[in-house]
């Protein structure tokens, strides 16, 4: 038996299908994938994602602390607002991808469930020096809910003071009501909020969004729904071999003040004079579905695949199938995946594919 | 629960055969739709390929990942369901009817007694 979340009998209740994800019994669907990822794109999705790793940092020193540890500057940001960022390895790459909420002196961070143990640890190490306090919060659960009617619902049943927060919180703003922080953020590519609350009130909220019309939905879809909005998925677009700049997320890199040196930063510095990689979309608009480590060759390259996809898969908003690959800089127009013996044409494009329900990809 | 008609004979890799006098209809169990969750897209043979016994004839996609088909008997393929083209989605609601995949003219009916019987599938599957 795996970790449990607070929600996991309203999992069973709903009807879920339980996997396990990073040692925790999570729901994989309710039914429909398929479902649950059009509810998202037209109406409004809950996700439970209190396997997500909460850690707060507190103490005086949280600030240097955190402009050490991470790649992009808590210093760009004012107080009530989150930033998306990765925490490097002193060779640029990505130890983790995470979310860092800012209070007036203090932070909370969320960082992946898979990655927790090796995290804790890496933010211990680099705490030298720091008047800096690290502490999980295995008290907390998260829910995500998500979709173009997710915050007019929330409005509508949190009313008060959190209702107020959801009215006028901009993108990537968060509120912190009592003992809950209301962010609006997500993964999905669409507008919604995540909220963290204590363990003991996540049932009743959870039942209080299902009342309200809000539809479970499973780490199937959320999978899809990233994809098609071009958000990366640690551990297959990015892991401690590749740096940010070869998985798109340069721009979660800071490097406007000369003075701050935090860990990966020369060699970040080094790799973008020297050029790298790139992380690009695909799109396969004939039959057949991109996988993660299916070989991509491009026009003239070498006998061996010339890249790698490291995500792929059925767009149910789109219809076919699209990808993120890992290619050589400047790749552009059309190459081929190698799927089961057969080369078949992909397009090169920008990510993301999906934002707010529409299409919205570029070719390249 | 997944259903698991009597009257079919079972291939280990979840292919199912429903004999109509020569022909050998082919599909796969509910038991292997539900564990590959929605499917988005089915690779059919060609009409008039001659498989043998447990040659790879094609490929059924769902959301989450790509499962090979294996012909369970030997044969010519004499007709495929081109309905499931533009709707996969039949394999995952009638997995035993409007699902199913082709028709093999069968070479040698001998070969469905190597296959499972209902009551022996029902069993591989609740020990996997």
């Amino acid at each position: 038996m795996g970790h449990r979340t607070p929600l996991y009998q309203a999992h069973l209740a709903a009807g879920a299908k339980m996997v396990d994800f990073g040692g925790w019994d999570m729901p994989i669907h309710y039914g429909s994938q398929l479902d649950e990822h059009h509810q998202v794109r037209q109406y409004a999705g809950m996700f439970d994602v209190s396997h997500m790793t909460v850690v707060d940092i507190t103490g005086q020193g949280a600030r240097d602390y955190l402009r050490h540890l991470l790649a992009n500057d808590v210093d760009k940001i004012e107080p009530g607002h989150a930033l998306y960022t990765g925490m490097l390895n002193e060779r640029g790459g990505v130890i983790d991808d995470l979310i860092v909420y800012k209070n007036s002196s203090d932070f909370r961070l969320v960082v992946n469930c898979a990655t927790r143990e090796k995290d804790l640890d890496w933010m211990e190490s680099q705490a030298g020096g720091f008047a800096v306090d690290i502490r999980e919060r295995p008290d907390l659960a998260m829910i995500a809910i998500q979709g173009p009617q997710a915050r007019p619902i929330l409005e509508k049943i949190l009313c008060g003071e959190g209702g107020n927060a959801i009215a006028r919180l901009p993108v990537f703003g968060f509120e912190n009501v009592g003992r809950w922080l209301i962010a609006r953020t997500g993964y999905t590519g669409e507008d919604g909020a995540e909220i963290i609350l204590p363990d003991e009130q996540a049932e009743e909220f959870w039942q209080r969004l299902l009342d309200a019309g809000v539809k479970p939905t499973g780490l199937g879809a959320r999978d899809t729904l990233r994809l098609e909005a071009g958000l990366n998925l640690y551990g297959n677009d990015m892991d401690e071999d590749v740096t940010p700049w070869e998985a798109n997320m340069g721009w979660t890199v800071d490097l406007n003040d000369q003075t701050r040196q935090f860990v990966g930063r020369e060699l970040l510095e080094e790799q973008k004079a020297r050029g790298h990689a790139q992380l690009l979309g695909l799109v396969l608009e004939g039959k057949g579905v991109l996988r993660a480590h299916q070989g991509v060759h491009v026009p003239g390259g070498s006998v061996g695949p010339d890249g790698e996809i490291t995500s792929g898969t059925f767009s149910p908003t789109l219809g076919h199938s699209v990808a993120l690959a890992r290619l050589p800089a400047g790749t552009t127009g059309t190459v081929e995946v190698e799927i089961r013996n057969k080369r078949l044409p992909a397009r090169v494009v920008r990510a993301p594919f999906v934002r707010n329900g529409k299409t919205v990809y570029k070719p390249l | 629960m997944s259903e698991t008609p009597a009257e079919l004979r079972y291939r280990a890799s979840h292919e199912w055969v429903r004999v109509e006098d020569d022909v050998a209809v082919v599909g796969i169990s509910d038991h292997a739709q539900d564990a590959m969750g929605d499917l988005v897209y089915v690779e059919l043979p060609e009409v008039g390929v001659v498989f043998a016994a447990g040659d790879e004839a094609g490929v059924v996609e769902s959301v989450k990942a790509a499962s090979d088909i294996y012909a369970p008997v030997s044969g010519e393929v004499v007709e495929i369901n081109e309905a499931l083209e533009d709707e996969p989605e039949k394999v995952n609601n009638e997995p035993y009817a409007g699902g199913w995949l082709f028709k093999i003219k069968m070479a040698d009916d001998g070969e469905l007694k190597e296959m499972l019987t209902a009551d022996q599938y029902q069993e591989q599957i609740e020990s996997e």
